[in-house]
């Protein structure tokens, strides 16, 4: 019998920790332009180079190049880069006002904006996206939403459109095309191929978007909407957000490595996309692409976005204690902000002294914004909801048991009132 | 007016609501071209077409979560999970999506679906096909949870709850199919046919979600019961001699408490059956509200029958399964009290 050295079980790291830079060899890039364009009509074998490949269309001197080049007008080049500058602006209002302690948590987008924004662009109203808590480019890309209603939101105020039920930035906005979001992972994903499916049941043409992170592809759910879209080929795009991190676990945690999140749809039978997600051009490329195939009945197509976490999980989380704190200035994919800036410099459509401008603007307007928000409260001064709201919405009808429940807390409260001193009520 | 079985009795409410509403959909495991294990939806995907009656992959998450998006399209999804028993991998869609999207949303989405399943015991299906439960549903807000017992309920129940804006956990207990058992599995099947409650109209009607079913009036005491057990009551009753009220419950959740009040105030005695495991089933909280609600008429302590603390076995599923020997033995001792 042979003599077999022990056993040993292989728990995955990532190439950095703190006070070691990350080496991001790991991650397999290809020049910009290099990767192929397949017909729309492409079979998902045809494809499967498309999982290990990287679509980008900006090279370092952001300039547009190879066959994913979309066609997309400089107004509205100029109008994503302003979102992407307002969703940045956004994030960096809601971060200092929870440190402010007027909201109590928060989570930001840094580093990934060109993914959700460019994203939204591709798509056509009535589509529905079925986001994860990192995706709220796809509201703020939007002129419909005002910022003060997402900001009582996060206030948990009584303007609150989700009446002080959800934790900060689990919106929900059904006529912005945007399902409400579950702090439970993954759910959504398999959410999104049902609602692709009942599109294709009522002969409609929209088509629906689902969205999830590298760490939780590993939930069964994930596994599952694959399944299911590639079964009944639902017009649904699946987008993996690949940021290198599910809070302090890197993707190889996951099963990222020495392999491709893309890749998990090749088993599936579905075409599969690896893009660089901070090219602005390349995200939109690709999911048009994706988009048409879905509305052409073609069927699914899974994105691997892959970017970098560039701020903290959420106001809760503190990254220098797992990883290198200056990691997101060596990530080789660069800013998606400044990579659009410098494309547009490079156009002739857009300046330093433009980007500087569009900048001021969105944060005043980000600022008055929340100064309007505030006139309306928060959770922290004690302007939330009234009590009814707690027992509305759990079922269509109240039954009696809430009714006699809501009852007890109202008598609870008027007590709690009563006892209070003078001058305190509030 | 026809007479149907409880499967036949639930197909015709399909039927009926797949013809009425183009939003309805069915789908499941086996539940296309064959018809379903239990036969339930045989016939409808000829009727009414793949794209409204379809077969599903094996993955119960994957069955509620789409339709929980397809929900929130517009559309109305009926689907099964073949055995309760395999409910367990679509936990988190029903705990914590379905259950909670109306609230969560502000009314923004919402999941007016239902999801039929076949429970309880009595055919030799061991522990993976026999289990009841009941009580891991009616401890989640937001769901409503419900089980017939007759054919006409089923229908109307069924019809009620792919109606309703909530979602339904729709329990059918699968020894009632084929007829009224009555636990006495040693005697020849008995056919729905015999039975007035097999009488089913062939449209649309609804029974509503809310209430409770006096099976049988009584003075001595009050018999809390719903699904097979049922019958097992109303068999012990007769057998026993003891004059008990047997109602059953067929909405579990949200239920119908002043009906419970009612009679248990009149009897001043209370037994609860159900074929689920004891400890924390839904008799536990049937007895608090009992308890909360008539104190200060009851008798006697409120007694629970029930199947034992174990899981459901396959060789002993007679000595496991709380049947009119088991019940009248607790009504005997509530009278004795």
């Amino acid at each position: 019998m042979a003599a077999y050295p022990p056993l040993r079980l292989h728990v995955p790291e990532p190439s950095g920790r703190p006070g070691h830079p990350s080496d991001f060899s790991y991650l397999h890039l290809s020049p910009a332009g290099a990767v192929r364009r397949p017909p729309l009509e492409t079979t998902p074998a045809e494809a499967n180079d498309l999982a290990f490949g990287l679509v980008r269309v900006l090279d370092d001197h952001g300039r547009a190049v190879g066959p994913w080049v979309p066609e997309l007008t400089t107004e509205q080049l100029r109008r994503g880069l302003r979102a992407m500058l307002r969703t940045r602006a956004y994030d960096a209002r809601m971060l200092i006002a929870q440190r402010q302690k007027k909201i109590s948590f928060y989570m930001q987008c840094l580093g990934e904006e060109a993914i959700a924004i460019a994203h939204a662009l591709a798509l056509a109203p009535g589509d529905m996206c079925f986001p994860t808590y990192r995706q709220q480019g796809l509201l703020i890309a939007r002129d419909d939403i005002p910022l003060v209603e997402l900001m009582c939101q996060l206030m948990s105020n009584a303007r609150d459109p989700l009446k002080g039920r959800q934790l900060p930035v689990m919106y929900s906005y059904k006529r912005a095309g945007f399902f409400s979001i579950s702090g439970n992972l993954a759910t959504q994903f398999i959410q999104a191929v049902g609602w692709a499916m009942a599109s294709a049941i009522k002969g409609d043409t929209k088509i629906a978007s689902g969205w999830i992170g590298d760490g939780s592809t590993a939930e069964a759910d994930f596994h599952t909407a694959l399944t299911f879209a590639h079964v009944y080929r639902a017009p649904v795009i699946l987008n993996v957000v690949n940021n290198q991190y599910a809070i302090s676990s890197f993707q190889a945690i996951a099963g990222g490595e020495a392999t491709t999140f893309a890749a998990r749809g090749i088993g599936c039978g579905i075409a599969s996309l690896r893009v660089d997600g901070n090219d602005f051009l390349a995200v939109y490329a690709a999911s048009a692409w994706a988009a048409e195939r879905a509305r052409r009945n073609l069927g699914p197509t899974l994105i691997e976005w892959v970017t970098y976490r560039a701020g903290a999980h959420s106001t809760s989380d503190d990254p220098t204690r797992y990883r290198p704190a200056d990691d997101w200035t060596r990530f080789p994919l660069g800013d998606p902000v400044a990579r659009l800036k410098q494309h547009l410099v490079a156009l002739g459509v857009w300046s330093n002294e433009e980007h500087d401008a569009t900048y001021k603007e969105v944060e005043a307007e980000v600022s008055a914004a929340f100064r309007e928000a505030q006139t309306h409260g928060s959770i922290l001064d004690g302007h939330i909801p009234p009590l009814a709201t707690m027992f509305e919405d759990v079922y269509e009808h109240m039954p009696a048991h809430l009714k006699e429940q809501m009852r007890q807390a109202a008598e609870e409260q008027q007590r709690a009132a009563a006892a209070a001193p003078q001058g305190a009520t509030s | 007016m026809t007479t149907m079985t409880m499967i036949q009795a639930l197909r015709s409410a399909m039927d009926v609501m797949l013809g009425r509403d183009d939003d309805v959909v069915i789908y499941g495991e086996d539940v296309g071209y064959f018809g379903g294990v239990f036969r339930c939806t045989e016939g409808l995907q000829a009727k009414y077409g793949r794209h409204r009656v379809f077969d599903a992959p094996i993955s119960e998450g994957g069955i509620v979560g789409a339709a929980i998006g397809m929900a929130a399209y517009g559309l109305r999804p009926v689907v099964e999970v073949q055995f309760a028993d395999y409910f367990y991998p679509a936990s988190d869609q029903i705990v914590s999506e379905a259950a909670r999207l109306r609230y969560r949303s502000a009314g923004d989405f919402t999941s007016p679906i239902t999801i039929r399943m076949p429970c309880g015991g009595g055919i030799y299906g061991g522990q993976t096909h026999s289990q009841s439960p009941e009580a891991l549903f009616t401890h989640v807000c937001g769901l409503r949870t419900v089980m017939p017992s007759t054919p006409y309920d089923a229908k109307g129940l069924l019809i009620a709850a792919i109606e309703c804006d909530d979602p339904v956990i729709f329990l059918e207990p699968k020894r009632l199919y084929n007829g009224p058992f009555d636990g006495h599995h040693e005697r020849p099947v008995v056919p729905w046919s015999a039975h007035p409650a097999s009488e089913v109209p062939e449209g649309h009607y609804t029974v509503p979600l809310d209430s409770a079913a006096i099976v049988r009036p009584g003075r001595d005491v009050t018999v809390l019961a719903y699904g097979t057990m049922v019958f097992v009551s109303l068999a012990a009753a007769q057998e026993t001699g003891v004059d008990a009220e047997v109602i059953d419950l067929r909405s579990i959740w949200p239920l119908d408490l002043p009906a419970i009040v009612n009679s248990v105030r009149k009897t001043g005695r209370c037994v609860i059956v159900h074929e689920a495991t004891r400890t924390s089933g839904f008799g536990a909280e049937l007895s608090a509200l009992v308890q909360e609600n008539c104190f200060y008429h009851l008798e006697a302590p409120i007694e629970r029958v029930t199947g034992w603390d174990t899981p459901y076995p396959h060789a002993l599923e007679w000595a496991y399964f709380p049947g009119p020997a088991r019940v009248g033995d607790a009504l005997r001792r509530v009278m004795e009290a």
